[in-house]
C-alpha cells in the first residue's frame, strides 16, 4: 500500500487541520466531527492523519495495544512482554459493520476448527489508544451507534455474549465525517464528539489549483512529493509532541473559567460538556501555540468548534449554527 | 421533455467509448466509469468492449459480503481440512469491478467501495445503473469517485458500433503516460471552469486532467493541448455541471436547484473576473453543447437521489433482520459476517448426526459440524416510516394554508431522529403537481426547499393523488413503510391531463384514489376548507381513509393529527 497524502500538503482547511491536531495533543477531548460537501479533502485529512502521528510504545503481540505489560487482558494471554513502536492506530469503521466486528465476538473460526471458547477481538480493541474513523457518520445504524455511545462513554468495552464475559481498556478518539444533506447525526451522538467543523471547498481558484497540483504531484511523482512534505509533517509533528508535553503547566485564571461559563450560558448550550471541551480544547490550542496560559484569543477562536453542535437545534431558524456561535462570541467576548 | 436528435445522441455512445478509451488508458486514476442503461443490445455491446481494460474484469453484485470483497473465511474448505483455509477477497489484487444494477447498491456496499477507490489499490468501478426511475441511481458518494458518467439509455442499437483504439495502441499509450505534460495555464483553466458550471469539489478537475492526459497519450503526444482539454472537459464536466455559465450572470432563477451551501461558485467567479482568467470560450462552449436539454430535470432528480434514504430501522413494517429486533427461530445459513451463529441452534443441529459422522471418518475429534449444521440468527425489525404530505396548494385552499403544512412538516421532521420517520412533500396546484421535497430526514434539505413553495391556481387534485402514489411507490421499493397526509379542500377542478373541468377531474380523481387506496396505506385526508365540505369526506372515502376536518388547525395541531392517525 502506498503511503497516505500528507497533512501538512492539504491545502486551506485550517480548521478542520487544527481540530484534528488538538485532539493528538489531547486524545481527552472527545474527537472531531468534519460535515461538509464531498470531495473537500475529508478522508484524506484522517488517513493522512495516520501517518503524521507519533508512534507509540505497545506491548508487542497485545490485541488492544497495551502500555504495560500489566495492562494487558487477561484472555490475550499475551506471555511475550517486549515492546515495540507501532504506528497510532487509525481505524475504519464501514458503514454496515456488525455488533461482532465492532465489540469482538466468540471467535467461531477457532471454534469451530479446534473446539476452543476465545475471543475475537474486534474494532474497538484495534482502535484503543487511536482513532476510530467512520465516514458517513450519520448513515450508521443506529444499533452500532448505542454500542459507540457506551464505549466512547466508559472507554471500556464490554462484551457479555455467547458465554464470554470480556472487558478490555477502549479509549480512542472518535473522528465522524458525513454530508448533512444526506441525514442528520443523533443528538446523544453529536453531543459525543468534541470538536465540529464545516468543510467548504476552497473559494479561490489559486487554491483550488493549488489542490489539484498537489494531489498531481503526489499521483505523478511519489517518491520526490512525499520527501518534499516529509519535513513540514516532521516539524508538525514535533509541534504536538512538544504541545503535549507543555500541556500540564497551561495556566487557567478564574477569567477564563468565567469566560467559558458566561459564553456557553448565552448560547444555551445543553449539559456541561460544552464549557468543559472548550476549556480542554482551548489549553491544548495554548499549548500549541507555546502560549503559557490560556487567554481570550484562544477561547475565541476554538469556541466555533467546540460548540456549535451542542446547541438546541430550531427548525424555523435560517442561519447556520456556527454564525449563531460566531454572534454570540463577539457579544460576549469583546 | 426529452428531444431525440439521432445526431446529438449518437454522440452520447461516441462520448461513452472515448471515455472508456480513456479509462482502458488510465484505470486506477480515473476510477472508472458509471454507464447508465437499462439491459439491452446497446448495454451488451458495451460490456462486450469492457475486457479491453488492462486489468481482469470482475462481475460483482449489489448484495457482495464483506468475505468476498476483503477475504474471509472458507467455512467449507475449512470445516472438511479440519484447519482454517482463507478466501482471497476482491480488494487484494488489482482488478476491475464491474457492478449491475448498481442503483439497488446499500450504502455500507457503497461506502466499502469508495474506501477501496480511496486507498489507492489500484482497482477501477464499473457501475451499470439500470434505474427506470429518474430518481433510482448510483449511490453519489461512489459516482463522485468515477470520472466518467455515460448515459446510453436513448443510443439506438444501430448506432452503437465498437470502435475503440487497437490493444497495442493503448499498451503504448499507457507506457507515454507518464511522461504527458500538462501546461500549468491548463490547470488554472480546467479550475475556472470547474467554478463556472457550479462543479464542486476537487476531483472533477482532477479527473478532467488525468482524462485530458490519458488521451494526449492516446495521440502519442507529449504535452496536452486545446483539444484534449475540451475533450475531457466535455467527458467530465458536462454529467456533473449543476448550472450553465449563462445563468451565472443573471441571479439564480431557482435557489432550490443551487448546489450545497456553498460561496464557493460566487467567490470563484469574482475571483476569475478580478484576475481576467475567463476560461476559453471554446471550452464552455465545448461543455455547453453536452449539456443536456433537460438539465434542470436531471438536477432535480440527482438532488431526488441524493436525498434518498439508508436503510434505517424504526417504527415501520415489519421485515425481517439479521442484527436487532424481536428474535426469530434461527435459520439455516451460510457465515457470510453479516449474521451472527446461534451457537446453541447450531449445536443442537449438529448433534444427532455425531455418531454417524465419526465413524465415516479415519480421525475421531470430538465434533463433527458441517457447513449443513450452521444456524444463523434472524431478528425482526421495522423499516423507516415515510410520512407523505400531499398539500393543496391551489387558490381555492387558502394560501395561509401553505404555511401550515410546511411548519407541521418542519416539526416532524425535528422530530424524526427519534421517531426514525422520513418526511415527503407533494405540492399541487395550477395544472399540475410537484414533488417539492423528496423523502428525507435533513432539517437541512427540508428547509432550504420548503423555502420556496408557490401557491394559487386551480386545484388538479387528480394528478396530486397520482404524485403522492408515485411516492408511496417508491418509497416502498426503497424499504420504506409510507403513509399519505393529504390536506386538501377535495374541491378538485383540473383532470389528470391538466384541462379544466370538474366532471372529468373528480372522475380521474376517484380513478386515481382507488388505485392508491389498493396499496393499503394507513392514509388520513385533512379538510383545510374554511367550511369543510362532502368534498373531502368523499375523497378519504374513494381512498379508504381517515377523514379529519380542522378548518382552523395551526402547524402544531396538523402535525399532531397527522401523526396520531397514521400511527398504528
Amino acid at each position: 500500500m502506498i503511503s497516505p497524502f500528507p497533512f501538512s500538503a492539504i491545502v486551506g482547511q485550517d480548521q478542520m487541520k487544527t481540530a484534528m491536531i488538538l485532539t493528538a495533543i489531547d486524545p481527552g477531548l472527545g474527537g472531531v466531527l468534519v460535515f461538509g460537501d464531498r470531495g473537500t479533502g475529508k478522508s484524506t485529512a484522517v488517513r493522512a492523519l495516520a501517518a503524521l502521528l507519533p508512534p507509540i510504545t505497545v506491548v508487542q503481540g497485545c490485541p488492544v495495544n497495551s502500555e504495560a505489560p500489566q495492562d494487558c487482558p487477561a484472555w490475550a494471554n499475551v506471555t511475550d512482554h517486549t515492546m515495540t513502536e507501532r504506528p497510532t492506530p487509525v481505524v475504519d469503521l464501514p458503514l454496515g459493520v456488525t455488533e461482532d466486528r465492532v465489540t469482538g465476538a466468540l471467535d467461531i473460526e477457532r471454534a469451530l476448527a479446534h473446539g476452543e471458547k476465545s475471543f475475537e477481538p474486534g474494532l474497538l480493541a484495534r482502535a484503543n489508544r487511536g482513532y476510530l474513523y467512520i465516514d458517513e457518520v450519520n448513515l450508521l445504524e443506529d444499533h452500532i451507534v448505542d454500542l459507540l455511545l457506551d464505549v466512547a462513554q466508559s472507554g471500556i468495552n464490554t462484551v457479555e455474549r455467547e458465554g464470554l464475559s470480556i472487558r478490555h481498556a477502549a479509549r480512542f478518539v472518535l473522528v465522524g465525517s458525513g454530508n448533512p444533506e444526506e441525514g442528520e447525526l443523533r443528538p446523544q451522538l453529536l453531543d459525543r464528539f468534541g470538536l465540529s467543523v464545516e468543510v467548504a471547498s476552497p473559494n479561490t481558484v489559486e487554491e483550488r489549483v493549488e489542490v489539484i497540483r498537489r494531489r498531481d504531484a503526489y499521483d505523478r511523482d511519489h517518491a520526490a512529493f512525499m520527501a518534499k512534505w516529509q519535513a513540514e509533517d516532521t516539524t508538525l509533528r514535533d509541534a504536538i509532541l512538544s504541545a503535549r508535553a507543555a500541556l500540564p503547566q497551561v495556566e487557567t485564571s478564574d477569567e477564563i473559567l468565567h469566560d467559558c461559563a458566561r459564553l456557553s450560558l448565552a448560547l444555551g448550550a445543553d449539559g456541561l460538556r460544552g464549557e468543559l471541551t472548550l476549556l480542554r480544547a482551548a489549553r491544548a490550542l495554548a499549548a500549541l501555540r507555546g502560549a503559557g496560559r490560556i487567554d481570550r484569543a484562544h477561547l475565541r477562536d476554538i469556541a466555533p468548534l467546540a460548540l456549535s453542535h451542542r446547541l438546541r437545534r430550531d427548525p424555523l431558524d435560517e442561519a447556520g449554527s456556527s454564525a449563531r456561535v460566531a454572534r454570540t462570541v463577539a457579544d460576549t467576548l469583546p | 421533455m426529452i428531444t431525440t436528435a439521432p445526431t446529438v445522441r449518437s454522440s452520447d455512445w461516441d462520448r461513452a467509448l472515448r471515455a472508456l478509451s480513456a479509462l482502458m488508458v488510465d484505470p486506477a486514476g480515473l476510477g472508472g466509469m458509471v454507464v447508465r442503461a437499462r439491459p439491452g443490445p446497446v448495454r451488451q455491446r458495451f460490456e462486450g468492449a469492457l475486457p479491453g481494460l488492462p486489468l481482469p474484469l470482475r462481475r460483482i453484485h449489489p448484495g457482495l459480503d464483506d468475505a468476498q470483497l476483503f477475504g474471509g473465511l472458507n467455512v467449507a474448505a475449512s470445516l472438511a481440512a479440519g484447519h482454517m483455509i482463507r478466501d482471497p477477497g476482491l480488494a487484494e489484487t488489482p482488478c476491475a469491478l464491474l457492478l449491475p444494477m448498481a442503483e439497488r447498491t446499500p450504502a455500507a456496499l457503497a461506502a466499502r467501495l469508495s474506501q477501496l477507490l480511496d486507498t489507492g489499490g489500484g482497482h477501477c468501478i464499473v457501475l451499470l445503473d439500470e434505474g427506470a426511475e429518474p430518481e433510482e441511481t448510483a449511490p453519489a458518494s461512489m459516482s463522485d469517485r468515477l470520472a466518467f458518467l455515460a448515459d446510453l439509455s436513448v443510443v439506438r442499437s444501430a448506432d452503437a458500433a465498437i470502435r475503440l483504439p487497437a490493444p497495442a495502441d493503448i499498451d503504448s499509450a499507457r507506457r507515454h503516460l507518464d511522461r504527458v505534460q500538462t501546461p500549468s495555464d491548463d490547470l488554472t483553466q480546467l479550475v475556472l471552469l470547474a467554478a463556472r458550471f457550479g462543479i464542486d469539489g476537487a476531483r472533477a478537475p482532477m479527473f478532467a486532467l488525468r482524462c485530458a492526459r490519458a488521451l494526449a497519450a492516446l495521440d502519442g503526444e507529449d504535452n496536452t493541448t486545446q483539444d484534449h482539454l475540451r475533450e475531457a472537459v466535455q467527458l467530465i464536466y458536462a454529467p456533473r455541471a449543476t448550472q450553465t455559465p449563462e445563468e451565472d450572470e443573471a441571479p439564480d432563477p431557482d435557489p432550490d436547484q443551487d448546489a450545497p451551501p456553498d460561496p464557493a461558485n460566487t467567490d470563484a467567479d469574482s475571483v476569475a473576473s478580478d484576475t481576467g482568467q475567463i476560461p476559453d470560450d471554446l471550452l464552455v462552449q465545448a461543455v455547453a453543447a453536452c449539456l443536456p436539454a433537460d438539465l434542470l430535470m436531471r438536477l432535480e432528480r440527482s438532488s431526488r437521489a441524493r436525498g434518498s434514504p439508508a436503510a434505517g430501522s424504526g417504527a415501520g413494517f415489519k421485515r425481517q433482520a439479521n442484527r436487532r429486533g424481536r428474535p426469530l427461530p434461527s435459520r439455516p445459513g451460510r457465515i457470510d459476517g453479516r449474521a451472527r451463529i446461534d451457537v446453541i441452534a447450531t449445536l443442537r443441529a449438529a448433534a444427532p448426526w455425531q455418531t454417524l459422522r465419526r465413524k465415516a471418518r479415519e480421525s475421531h475429534p470430538q465434533l463433527i459440524i458441517l457447513p449443513a449444521d450452521i444456524r444463523l440468527r434472524r431478528f425482526e425489525d421495522r423499516s423507516d416510516r415515510l410520512l407523505i404530505f400531499a398539500v393543496d396548494a391551489s387558490g381555492s385552499a387558502a394560501l395561509s394554508r401553505m404555511a401550515e403544512a410546511k411548519g407541521a412538516i418542519e416539526m416532524l421532521l425535528a422530530q424524526a431522529y427519534a421517531k426514525r420517520d422520513q418526511v415527503a412533500l407533494v405540492a399541487f396546484r395550477g395544472t399540475g403537481a410537484e414533488v417539492l421535497l423528496p423523502p428525507t430526514r435533513s432539517l437541512v434539505q427540508a428547509k432550504r426547499r420548503l423555502t420556496a413553495l408557490p401557491g394559487g391556481g386551480g386545484t388538479p387534485l387528480a394528478s396530486g393523488l397520482r404524485a403522492a402514489f408515485d411516492m408511496a411507490l417508491h418509497g416502498q421499493r426503497v424499504g420504506l413503510s409510507p403513509s399519505i397526509a393529504f390536506l386538501t379542500d377535495g374541491r378538485g377542478n383540473i383532470d389528470l391531463a391538466g384541462t379544466p373541468g370538474r366532471a372529468q377531474a373528480r372522475e380521474d380523481a376517484q380513478t386515481m384514489a382507488r388505485l392508491l387506496s389498493g396499496l393499503r396505506l394507513p392514509s388520513v385526508v385533512i379538510d383545510i376548507a374554511p367550511r369543510p365540505g362532502p368534498e373531502s369526506a368523499a375523497l378519504a372515502g374513494w381512498l379508504n381513509a381517515q377523514y379529519l376536518p380542522l378548518p382552523r388547525a395551526d402547524a402544531s395541531r396538523i402535525s399532531a393529527a397527522a401523526d396520531a392517525a397514521l400511527t398504528r
